[in-house]
C-alpha cells in the first residue's frame, strides 16, 4: 500500500515540476472532499497541484428556495416531513427544520422508511425530501413506483434531485473556469458508469478520473490526471476497481429514467443549470409535492454575505470568505457548505485548513 | 451523503434482502441489483444495494471500521479519565 502511495506521489511530483502554472483539479464529490482532509492528502501534494472542492455535496448545492418550500410544508398541520438527516440543520430564510422543533419532522434512513410513515399515518401527507445525486435518486424512484403500485396516495416527494454531469459541463462553460481536470465521484459513478463523462472529455478536453475514497485511490487518481495532462491526452479513466464499470448500473439508470425527467433547476451558487435537475414524470403527478400542494415556483435566494456559491464553483477557498470561522462555524452555520459534514467549509474548519 | 457500506447478503426474498456487515444486520432492497444472490457482497447506499463488490474490497472497509471503532472506544476512555 505504502509503495503504491509513494509511486503515485512521485509521479505527481515529477509532472508538477515540469508545468509552468499549477494544475487545478476539482474533486466533484463531497465524500472525496472529506476524505482528502481526513487522510491529509493536501500535505502530500506539491504546491503546483491545487485541489478545488466542487459542487458535489447534495446538501450544499440545494438551493435555499427549496429549503424554504420544505419549511413551509413542515409548518402545515396535515403533513409529515421525511428527510435524510443531512438536511435537518440547513438554514432557510426562517431557520432550519431542526429549529422548528416540530414532531412532524422525521429523520429517515431510506425512502422505504418514508413510505412506511405514509402507511402508518394515512391522515397525513408524507413529503419525502428527495435530494441528492444519482446515488439517492433510484431509491426515490422506487419509492414513488411502490407508492403508485400499492396505492399509498398520501406519499409524495419534493424532488431536488440533481445530475452531476450537466453541472460539470456548466462549470466549464463559465468564463471563470479554471478547472484543469476532474476527480470524479466514486459511488455516483457506480450508477452512472465512467462513460457518462464522455461529454466533458470530448467537448472540453479535460481528464475525468473516477476514484474511490481511500488515500491510495485518490492519489492514484490524481497521478493519472497529471499523467494525462503531461501527455496532452485527456481521457476517462477509473481507479475504483470493479465497482465502477463503463456502463454503470443499467438497472438503476432505467429506474431513474422511468420515474424522472431532466428539467432546468436552481443550484446554489451556480444558478439555474439547464437540464441538471430532475422532476417526476407527469404520470406520477399525484406523488409530486409541488403539484399536490400547488407550489408554482421555488424561489431562488442566498443568505447575505455567504460565499458558498463561489466556493462550490472552485473560485474561492473557504478561508477566503469573510464569515468563515467567525460568524459562520459548524455550530452557527450560515451557508450549507458549513452545515453539511461533507461541505468544503465544514471540512476546512474541522481539519484546520491542512 | 454518498457513502456506501459493504455488506453480505444472507437472505433474499424478491427484491428485499437481509444484509450483514460485521454482525450488524439490516433489511435492504436489491431492486437496483436484481442479479444479486445470497452470499454476494454488495455496497449499500441509503438502504439499497448499488453494486456487487469483491471480498477483498469489502474486507478492507470492514477492517477500517473496526479500527475506527477501536479508536473511538479508546478516545471515550480518555475522555472519561479512565486512561
Amino acid at each position: 500500500m505504502l509503495q503504491r502511495i509513494e509511486k503515485a506521489r512521485k509521479t505527481i511530483e515529477a509532472i508538477c515540476e515540469t508545468v509552468d502554472k499549477p494544475i487545478q483539479v476539482m474533486e466533484v464529490c463531497g465524500t472525496h472532499t472529506v476524505s482528502i482532509f481526513r487522510h491529509g492528502i493536501r500535505s502530500l501534494l506539491p504546491e503546483k497541484l491545487k485541489l478545488l472542492s466542487g459542487p458535489g455535496c447534495p446538501v450544499c448545492v440545494t438551493d435555499q428556495g427549496y429549503i424554504d418550500v420544505v419549511m413551509d410544508l413542515a409548518l402545515r398541520d396535515d403533513t409529515i416531513i421525511a428527510t435524510y438527516g443531512d438536511m435537518i440543520r440547513v438554514p432557510g430564510k426562517a431557520g432550519s427544520l431542526e429549529s422548528l422543533h416540530r414532531n412532524n419532522v422525521k429523520v429517515v434512513l431510506s425512502t422505504d422508511d418514508g413510505l412506511a410513515l405514509a402507511k402508518k399515518h394515512p391522515d397525513k401527507a408524507v413529503v419525502f425530501v428527495a435530494v441528492g445525486f444519482e446515488t439517492t435518486t433510484p431509491p426515490s424512484a422506487v419509492a414513488v413506483a411502490d407508492a403508485a403500485k400499492e396505492g399509498v396516495d398520501n406519499f409524495c416527494i419534493l424532488s431536488g434531485h440533481k445530475l452531476v454531469v450537466p453541472a460539470m459541463m456548466a462549470l466549464l462553460g463559465t468564463k471563470n473556469d479554471k478547472i484543469d481536470a476532474f476527480l470524479c465521484p466514486g459511488h455516483v459513478s457506480v450508477i452512472l458508469g465512467s462513460d457518462a463523462y464522455q461529454p466533458v472529455v470530448e467537448t472540453f478536453k479535460r481528464p475525468c478520473v473516477v476514484a474511490g475514497f481511500e488515500a491510495v485511490q485518490m492519489l492514484e487518481g490524481l497521478a493519472k490526471i497529471c499523467q494525462q495532462i503531461a501527455d496532452g491526452k485527456p481521457a476517462i479513466d477509473s481507479v475504483y476497481g470493479a465497482a465502477v464499470t463503463p456502463q454503470g448500473n443499467v438497472t438503476a439508470r432505467k429506474i431513474i429514467e422511468e420515474a424522472f425527467e431532466p428539467c432546468d433547476g436552481a443550484w446554489r451558487g451556480l444558478g439555474v443549470i439547464p437540464g441538471a435537475t430532475l422532476k417526476l414524470r407527469d404520470k406520477y403527478d399525484q406523488f409530486d409535492a409541488l403539484k399536490r400542494f400547488g407550489i408554482k415556483e421555488v424561489p431562488t435566494e442566498e443568505p447575505a454575505g455567504c460565499q458558498c456559491g463561489q466556493i462550490l464553483c472552485g473560485l474561492l477557498d473557504p478561508p477566503q470568505c469573510g464569515m468563515f470561522g467567525k460568524k459562520c462555524t459548524p455550530d452557527t452555520p450560515i451557508g450549507p457548505c458549513m452545515v453539511s459534514t461533507e461541505g468544503a467549509c465544514s471540512a476546512w474548519y474541522k481539519y484546520k485548513q491542512r | 451523503m454518498c457513502l456506501a457500506v459493504p455488506a453480505r447478503i444472507i437472505e433474499k426474498d424478491g427484491d428485499k434482502a437481509v444484509a450483514d456487515a460485521m454482525g450488524n444486520r439490516w433489511n435492504i432492497r436489491i431492486t437496483l441489483t436484481p442479479e444479486i444472490e445470497v452470499g454476494d457482497i454488495v455496497l449499500i447506499h441509503a438502504g439499497y444495494a448499488i453494486t456487487k463488490v469483491d471480498e477483498e474490497e469489502a474486507q478492507k472497509t470492514w477492517e477500517l471500521f473496526e479500527e475506527i471503532a477501536a479508536f473511538e472506544a479508546e478516545r471515550q476512555k480518555v475522555k472519561e479519565g479512565e486512561v
